[in-house]
C-alpha cells in the first residue's frame, strides 16, 4: 500500500499488461491504451525530461483537458522524483502566472496551442519556467521559440537518451520514497491567493486504497474522467484509484460531448458535483415535457412513485403495499430505459460532493435505482473523509468515516479530522499550514456534528455559524439550503444572531410560483404583486414549516426553527449588490439595506411598508413601493418524536 | 519561414505576407480578361486575376461588384463569354461544376447550402463523394472494397470534425444547428473534398464577433495545416486585413486594385469605390 505511483504503474504493466488502462475518444472512435503502453509512454516522457536536465524535486505544470498524454506526464514526472502541479485549464493568465511562479515550475506539459499562448504571455513573470511541451501540434507550425517542444519530440529525445543511459529510468523509479511529495494541488480559496496543498505518495495511496476497499472497487470498473485534472477529485479517481485497483479510465472527446460519451461508456463508478446531477435531471425533465400527453403522465406517475418509495426507504419507514407492487412495472417502463439513456445502467456506485444536494435531485436518481451517495472530502485530506455506506444512505448526512480516518468535533463545533491522508502542508506557506494543522488534526473550517448513529452532518462554514440570544446554535446557510430545496424558494436569508428567534427573508421563484398561481387562477400583475398574495404566503408558510419539522431530527439545531418570515417584494440581484455574481448572499449588505424589514420581523406589526431602490440593467434606478406582509410559522414540537 | 516574433494567433495578426504557405512558381489559378454577361448586364468586364499557390486571397468590393459572379465563373457555374481560366497551368474555361470539383476546387456558398435533414457527419461524407468509386452490388452489401472505402472516407471526415471542433454535433441534423455552426459545417464539407483551391463566399456573413474570430482561426489553420490555397469574399475589412496575404478589389465588374492589404487600403480607387466618389 505504501508504494510510489510509478512503481504501482510498473506493477500493473507486469501483472495486467494487455488490460486497458485508458481510453480516449478521438476521431469518433474510442482508442485504447493498455497498462504496458501507459508505463512505456510515461517512461519516454520521463527520459525526455531527464535529457533536458531534470532534477529530483523539480515541479512540472500540467495544463489541459483530461488526456491520456497528460496522465502519462504525471507518472513520468513522478518517476524522476518530480512533482506534477496540475492547473485548471480555463484558468486566467494571472492565476496561471501566480501558480507557476509560486510552485517554481521548470517545465510545463500542456495540451495545445491555447495553453501555449497563455504560457507565452505569462512567461516573463515566471523566470524559472524553462521548457514548454505541448501535445497537440495543431496551429503550432509558425512557432519557433527554442523553449517550445512537442511531446512527440520530447519522447524522441527520451528514446535517444535511454541509449546512453539504459538504466536511468529504473534507477530513478527505485529512488522514489512513499513519503516524497506526489502532487501539489492549488486550491482556489474564496479569500486570498491560492494555496498549494502538497500530498505524498503515501497520503494518496493509503487514502485512495482505503476508500477503494471500503467501497469494494474492482479492476473491471469503468469511469469517465471529465472533471478538471487540477482538482484533487480527478487525481484520486482517475489516477490514484485507477492505478491502485487497476481499472480503466475514459477521457471524453471534448468538453461538449461529455453527456454523450457518458452514455457510450456506461461507467460503473461515477462522480459528479450537485450541479451536474441537476443538469442531468433538467435534461430528463425537459424531454418529458416534450413527450406526448399519455407518455408524460405515465413517466411522471412512475417518477413520483419511485421518489416516494425512496423517501420512505431512506427514512426507514415502510412504504405502502401498492407502491411496492407497481415498482417492477415502473422499472420495466420507465426506470430501466431512463437509466440506460442517461448512461447509468451499469453504475454500481456514484458520489455527489462539494456542496449540499437538493433532496428531490438525490431522491430522483436513487429512485431510478442508481446508487448515488454523499461523500465528504477535501483536498487536504486526499479527498476521502466520510462516505455513506451502501444500505446506510441518508438525505442529510455525509456518512461515516472511512477506515483510518478519525473525525472529532471541536468545542466550537468545527469538524476536525486526522488520517493518513492529511497533507504535508501548503507549499512554501508554513503560516497557513500552522493555522489548519494542530497535532495531526486538520481543521476543516466546516461546522458540523455527529449524530447518534455516527453519521457526520455538515451544517455550515464555521465563520457563518452564530448563536441566538438564548445561546442556541444557529447556522444560517444550513437553514437557507433547506429552504432553497423547495422549488418555490429561489433565495433565502436567515437572520438570528443575538436575536430571540430565527427569521427569514424569502425570495419566491417567479417561474415556479407563477405557474402554481396560474394553475389556481390567482391573477397577479408583477413580481411584487405576486409576492404579497395571501395564497403565496400560505404556500411559503408550508415550506417553512416543512423546514422546521425537518430540523427536529437535528439534535443540535432543533431549537433554531424559523418563527417569522416575510416574502421580499423584489428579487435579490447582483446588480443591486445583494448577492454576488456566483449567487452567494451578501449578509452584511442585506442586513443594512433591509434593516426596517428585519426590525419588523422582531416587532409586533403584521405588515410593513417599504420603498426600495432598484437598479435596472442599463444603470437607471427606480423605486419599488410595497406593503410587505409579516408571516408567522408554526414551530414543530420536539415531543412528536 | 518568416519573422519569428510574429505569429498567427488569437489576435489574428499574421506573419509577413505569404509567410505561411505561399510558394513561388506559376500561379495556381489564372483568370485572364474574363467577361460575363447576363443579357444586357455586364457582370464582369475583362477581369484578370491570379491566385498564387498557398496564399489567402480576399476578394472585396461594394454590393453588386461581381465578386460572387467571379467565384461562380471559377467554379464552373457560369461560363465567360470571353477570356479564359487556367488552373494549374492548363486551360479550364468551359468545365461544368462537377469537373471543376474533380480538379480540386471546392467552395462554400453565401447562403448556407447544406442538406438540412441530414446529419453533420453525412453532410461531410457527401463532400467525399468525388473520392469514392461505387459499385452498385458491393455498396448494397457493404462488403469488401465498399466497406474499406467507406471506413477510409469516414476516417478522413473524422479528422475534419476534429479539426473544426464539431464533435459534439456530429449526429445532429444540419438544419437544426445555429447559423454560425452551419457555416462551419459547410466549410467542413468543402474540406472533405481535399481541395487544392478553396473558394469561400462570405464565410463570416451574419456572424458575431466571437464566431468571426473562430472562423478566421479555422481559415488560417486550414491554410497552414493543409497548405490549401484560399480565395474568399468578405465584407468585414478588419477580418480581410487580418487574414489575407493579398486583396483584389472589384467594382462594377472591373478589377480596380490588387495587392497586399496595407497597399490596397491606401489605394485611391478603392477609397472612392467604398466612400462613394462619383463614377466616371
Amino acid at each position: 500500500m505504501t508504494e510510489t505511483f510509478p512503481r504501482l504503474v510498473r506493477d500493473n504493466a507486469r501483472t495486467r499488461p494487455e488490460r486497458v488502462a485508458i481510453r480516449e475518444k478521438d476521431y469518433g472512435i474510442w482508442q485504447s491504451y493498455t497498462w504496458r503502453e501507459y508505463y512505456e509512454q510515461g517512461r519516454l516522457i520521463a527520459l525526455g525530461l531527464a535529457s533536458l536536465g531534470f532534477r529530483r524535486g523539480d515541479k512540472v505544470a500540467i495544463i489541459g483537458d483530461n488526456r491520456p498524454q497528460l496522465y502519462w506526464a504525471v507518472v513520468g514526472t513522478q518517476a524522476l522524483g518530480g512533482v506534477p502541479v496540475p492547473l485548471y485549464q480555463d484558468g486566467i493568465e494571472k492565476e496561471i502566472a501566480y501558480i507557476l511562479d509560486h510552485a517554481e515550475a521548470r517545465f510545463a506539459i500542456v495540451e495545445d496551442q491555447e495553453q501555449v499562448d497563455k504560457l507565452l504571455h505569462v512567461r516573463a513573470s515566471c523566470p524559472r519556467l524553462e521548457t514548454i511541451i505541448y501535445d497537440d501540434a495543431r496551429g503550432m507550425r509558425a512557432y519557433s521559440e527554442p523553449f517550445l517542444m512537442s511531446l512527440e519530440q520530447l519522447q524522441e529525445e527520451g528514446r535517444k537518451f535511454s541509449i546512453g543511459h539504459p538504466s536511468h529510468f529504473e534507477d530513478e523509479v527505485e529512488k522514489g520514497r512513499a513519503d516524497d511529495p506526489a502532487i501539489i494541488c492549488y486550491t482556489s480559496g474564496t479569500t486570498g491567493a491560492p494555496k498549494g496543498a502538497v500530498l505524498s505518495h503515501r497520503n494518496l495511496s493509503v487514502t485512495a486504497g482505503n476508500a477503494a476497499e471500503f467501497e469494494k472497487l474492482r479492476d473491471d470498473e469503468e469511469i469517465l474522467s471529465y472533471l478538471p485534472m487540477a482538482w484533487i477529485g480527478d487525481h484520486i479517481f482517475s489516477y490514484a484509484q485507477s492505478i491502485l485497483v487497476g481499472f480503466a479510465i475514459n477521457c471524453p472527446e471534448s468538453t461538449a460531448t461529455v453527456l454523450h460519451d457518458l452514455r457510450e461508456i456506461g461507467p460503473t463508478y461515477f462522480f459528479a458535483p450537485p450541479r451536474i446531477w441537476e443538469t442531468l435531471l433538467t435534461n430528463v425533465m425537459v424531454r418529458v415535457e416534450d413527450a406526448a400527453w399519455a407518455k408524460r403522465r405515465l413517466v411522471r406517475f412512475f417518477l413520483d412513485l419511485a421518489q416516494d418509495l425512496e423517501r420512505a426507504r431512506l427514512a426507514g419507514r415502510p412504504a405502502s403495499g401498492w407502491r411496492r407492487l407497481l415498482y417492477p412495472l415502473g422499472e420495466l417502463l420507465v426506470y430501466g430505459p431512463l437509466r440506460d439513456n442517461l448512461g447509468m445502467r451499469r453504475v454500481r456506485r456514484a458520489y455527489t460532493a462539494g456542496e449540499a444536494i437538493g433532496p428531490e435531485i438525490f431522491l430522483f436518481f436513487r429512485g431510478l435505482g442508481i446508487n448515488v451517495k454523499q461523500l465528504y472530502g477535501m483536498t487536504e485530506a486526499s479527498v476521502f473523509i466520510t462516505i455513506q455506506r451502501d444500505g446506510d444512505v441518508r438525505l442529510d448526512s455525509v456518512g461515516t468515516p472511512i477506515p483510518e480516518v478519525e473525525v472529532r468535533i471541536s468545542e466550537q463545533g468545527e469538524v476536525l479530522f486526522r488520517s493518513p491522508g492529511v497533507f504535508q502542508g501548503y507549499h512554501k506557506n508554513p503560516e497557513a499550514t500552522a493555522q489548519v494543522l494542530d497535532n495531526g488534526w486538520f481543521r476543516s473550517g466546516d461546522a458540523g456534528f455527529v449524530d447518534a448513529a455516527g453519521h457526520l452532518k455538515i451544517i455550515d462554514r464555521v465563520r457563518d455559524v452564530s448563536r441566538l440570544a438564548s445561546g442556541t446554535l444557529f447556522a444560517p446557510k444550513y437553514l437557507e439550503n433547506k429552504l432553497k430545496f423547495s422549488p418555490y424558494v429561489k433565495e433565502a436569508v436567515c437572520v438570528g444572531q443575538d436575536r430571540p428567534y430565527v427569521t427569514a427573508l424569502i425570495n419566491i421563484d417567479l417561474t415556479a410560483v407563477g405557474n402554481w398561481a396560474e394553475r389556481r387562477s390567482i391573477a397577479y400583475t408583477s413580481y411584487t404583486d405576486l409576492s404579497q398574495k395571501p395564497e403565496v404566503a400560505a404556500l411559503i408558510r408550508q415550506e417553512v414549516e416543512r423546514v422546521n419539522a425537518s430540523l427536529l431530527e437535528d439534535d443540535v439545531l432543533r431549537d433554531a426553527q424559523i418563527r417569522k418570515f416575510l416574502i421580499l417584494h423584489k428579487e435579490l440581484d447582483p446588480d443591486d449588490e445583494e448577492i454576488t455574481r456566483t449567487r452567494k448572499v451578501r449578509r452584511g449588505y442585506i442586513a443594512q439595506k433591509y434593516a426596517p424589514l428585519i426590525e419588523a420581523l422582531y416587532g409586533e406589526r403584521d405588515h410593513v411598508e417599504v420603498e426600495a431602490r432598484v437598479t435596472y440593467e442599463d444603470g437607471r434606478t427606480g423605486t419599488v413601493r410595497a406593503d410587505v406582509r409579516i408571516c408567522e410559522a408554526t414551530m414543530a414540537e420536539v415531543a412528536v418524536r | 519561414m518568416s519573422d519569428p516574433e510574429a505569429r498567427p494567433g488569437a489576435a489574428g495578426a499574421r506573419p509577413s505576407v505569404g509567410g505561411v504557405g505561399a510558394i513561388s512558381g506559376p500561379p495556381l489559378l489564372m483568370v485572364e480578361d474574363v467577361s460575363v454577361r447576363f443579357g444586357a448586364l455586364l457582370a464582369l468586364s475583362k477581369v484578370s486575376l491570379e491566385v498564387r499557390r498557398g496564399e489567402v486571397l480576399a476578394i472585396i468590393g461594394p454590393n453588386g461588384a461581381g465578386k460572387t459572379t467571379l467565384l461562380n465563373v471559377i467554379s464552373g457555374f457560369y461560363h465567360p463569354y470571353e477570356g479564359r481560366i487556367l488552373f494549374d497551368g492548363r486551360e479550364r474555361t468551359h468545365l461544368a461544376p462537377p469537373d471543376v470539383a474533380a480538379l480540386g476546387i471546392a467552395r462554400t456558398f453565401q447562403n448556407v447550402a447544406l442538406f438540412r435533414g441530414m446529419s453533420v457527419l453525412d453532410n461531410l461524407m457527401t463532400g467525399r463523394l468525388l473520392k469514392m468509386r461505387g459499385h452498385f452490388l458491393l455498396d448494397a452489401l457493404w462488403w469488401g472494397p465498399a466497406k474499406r472505402q467507406e471506413l477510409a472516407n469516414r476516417a478522413k471526415v473524422e479528422r475534419i470534425i476534429d479539426f473544426l471542433e464539431i464533435q459534439a454535433i456530429r449526429k445532429m441534423p444540419a438544419g437544426k444547428l445555429p447559423y454560425g455552426l452551419q457555416k462551419r459545417v459547410e466549410l467542413g464539407r468543402a474540406l472533405a473534398a481535399e481541395p487544392t483551391l478553396l473558394l469561400l463566399d462570405e464565410p463570416m456573413a451574419g456572424m458575431n464577433v466571437e464566431e468571426k474570430e473562430d472562423m478566421s482561426r479555422f481559415i488560417l489553420d486550414v491554410n497552414s495545416e493543409f497548405g490549401t490555397t484560399i480565395a474568399l469574399i468578405e465584407h468585414d475589412m478588419g477580418v480581410v486585413m487580418d487574414i489575407s496575404d493579398r486583396v483584389a478589389v472589384l467594382d462594377y465588374g472591373r478589377k480596380i486594385a490588387d495587392g497586399a492589404p496595407e497597399h490596397v487600403r491606401k489605394d485611391q480607387a478603392v477609397l472612392d469605390a467604398y466612400l462613394g466618389a462619383t463614377h466616371g
